[in-house]
């Protein structure tokens, strides 16, 4: 642990730091940013009326198109002598978001990255390749920082040029790496093609993020680059990198709960919903000065993973992200993701995680079909086999969505490789009754 | 022991003869297809030339398909005959899961196909018992 007397802090102190934290950045944005006065205003809520932080969820929320309307200052809470750094979110033009960081910002910022590095086991001994891009994007700028912070000798390498990336790994001795999973993955066949055996090389450990990825590539880096590679979160308009990671555990990333406090909402009502249950991540940044973000609706789907951490950190995890709150579905009142039917799938052997959701009506009830691929290794003579799997496969969807469904076993790859709503799920209910 | 084809299809339309049509492009011969179905999808079971041959070409066509060990027996041609078979895998505690028949086109016998849950003390109670177990190589090309 880098910070142990902050990650594993007792739950009373962190709460007690939290509510003074919060309350100060209240303060701060209150005075300071025009757009978050008008509209606490609005709803009638003021700083001062937050006194716990249950309160907190009195307050309104802060979306992406707040930020985009105020491009490029306009929710700066810190004058521009005290900005040191600027990045952007990509986006096309006009859906660019721009985000400012103190001196103090940097600083915390390097601390964070440092916890999320040495969560990887990474040490002042180490060795560590950057190959997140560099540049407005936060990924490389962000690393970089926590690992000059952790005191590990830092490659800022940067994106692309892959077989130069392979040579800087081996002849540096490179025993830690910083990227998206898919370019790990990238460099690992890369390796191969080259003839060098990533496994054979000093390389221990890999802290991927930026994008979503799944437990079948978190094996598929381990076994290829023969490494430990933990999970790590961030966005750019709470932070970057370092908002939250994996530990050695690997079940769940903790959040940073003394620079943020999260919550996940339900999409459709915006009430908080238990702990262990999916909905949207919610971000209040409680120590940022050049941008706070009060209550910021990320879009991303997760969940607080009940109970506590054996590594003995303290802060709550969430889930690895599983999608999206545009992919939710509302059927017969229930919110349902898609990828928790994927989750469910790739539990049961016998199938493969490929799925299709077929929605209908039936009379005025929603009517839910999920075609399910059998795996290519299935012994397809047995019929009673083949009718336990359907069984199986519908009572645990059932139970994981708390709706009934249908279930329907289709040919191996016969359904279409893709990502995406559009394609995942197949919405004929308004096309009238069968 | 005789290697069967087992196929899984779901059941719309056109899909037998998709399959049937990529197995005789690809020059197997069939000998037997007997279909199972339910309400939701069906396994389609082949007695054909060449069965790993035809696994791979079914694969690769995007077919699910697994070979199956069966057994073949020439049903003696008399009344009771096929009781004498089934009887002899009865006391032998030996639990039929489905059975289905064919008459060879080179000989009058018609030949009955067993699945079993331990072909091998099948075959061994079916011969102890006099009755004629039928080889790969009476029925199909084996490979
Ligand atoms: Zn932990």
């Amino acid at each position: 642990m880098f910070q142990p007397d902050f990650e594993a802090m007792s739950r009373t102190d962190l709460e007690a730091l939290q509510l003074e934290r919060l309350s100060n950045t209240l303060d701060r944005v209150y005075e300071r940013v025009a757009s978050y006065r008008a509209k606490f205003d609005e709803a009638g809520v003021h700083p001062s009326m937050v006194r716990s932080l249950a309160d907190l969820a009195s307050l309104p929320f802060t979306v992406k198109d707040d930020l985009r309307a105020a491009y490029p200052y306009g929710m700066f809470a810190a004058p521009m002598r005290d900005i040191v750094r600027v990045h952007s979110s990509s986006g096309t033009t006009g859906q660019v978001t721009v985000v400012g960081y103190t001196r103090g910002d940097i600083d915390r910022w390097g601390d964070l990255m440092a916890r999320t590095l040495a969560s990887a086991g990474a040490t002042a001994d180490d060795i560590v390749q950057i190959s997140y891009g560099y540049g407005l994007f936060t990924g490389g700028l962000g690393v970089h920082y926590g690992s000059e912070r952790l005191g590990a000798a830092t490659i800022p390498i940067s994106g692309g040029n892959t077989k130069r990336q392979i040579q800087v790994m081996k002849d540096f001795g490179v025993t830690v790496l910083a990227a998206t999973p898919s370019y790990a993955l990238l460099l690992a066949e890369t390796a191969l093609e080259m003839g060098i055996d990533p496994r054979d090389l000093p390389l221990k450990a890999g802290v991927f993020g930026a994008e979503p990825w799944s437990e079948n590539m978190r094996t598929q880096l381990e076994e290829a680059l023969g490494i430990l590679a933990i999970d790590i979160y961030g966005l750019s308009e709470v932070l970057g990198p370092g908002v939250a990671a994996e530990c050695e555990c690997k079940h769940g990333l903790h959040v940073n709960e003394d620079h943020f406090i999260i919550e996940i909402i339900d999409p459709a009502t915006l009430q908080p919903v238990p702990d262990g249950e999916m909905g949207e991540v919610v971000f209040t940044t409680i120590t940022k000065e050049g941008i706070p973000v009060i209550r910021y609706r990320t879009r991303d789907i997760s969940r607080i993973v009940p109970g506590s951490c054996s590594c003995g950190r303290t802060f709550r995890r969430m889930q690895r992200v599983s999608g999206r709150t545009d992919d939710m579905l509302i059927i017969r009142g229930v919110n349902v993701f898609p990828s928790q039917i994927e989750q469910v799938l790739t539990g049961i052997p016998g199938v493969a995680p490929h799925y299709q959701v077929v929605l209908k009506k039936r009379g005025s009830l929603d009517h839910v079909e999920v075609h399910v691929e059998v795996g290519p290794d299935f012994a397809f003579d047995e019929i009673k086999a083949l009718e336990h799997l359907q069984r199986r496969v519908g009572a645990e969807i059932a139970s994981a969505l708390a709706i009934s469904i249908e279930v329907k076993l289709v040919e191996p790859k016969s359904i279409q490789r893709s990502e995406g709503k559009a394609k995942r799920v197949l919405d004929l209910r308004s096309e009238g009754s069968e | 022991m005789i290697e069967q084809v087992s196929v899984f299809l779901e059941n719309k339309s056109g899909r037998l003869a998709e399959l049937t049509r990529v197995l005789g492009d690809a020059g197997i011969n069939m000998r037997a297809l007997m279909v199972a179905d339910t309400a939701e999808f069906g396994v389609v079971r082949l007695i054909c030339d060449r069965p790993r041959h035809a696994l791979q070409v079914l694969e690769a066509s995007g077919f699910g398909a697994s070979v199956t060990e069966v057994i073949a027996v020439a049903v003696p041609d008399r009344p009771g005959g096929l009781a004498d078979v089934l009887e002899s895998l009865g006391s032998g505690g030996l639990n039929v899961e489905y059975a289905y028949c064919f008459v060879e086109p080179s000989g009058d016998a018609a030949v009955d196909i067993f699945r079993v849950d331990d072909p091998a003390s099948a075959k061994s109670a079916l011969v102890s018992a006099g009755i004629v177990v039928v080889e790969p190589g009476a029925l199909y090309v084996a490979d």
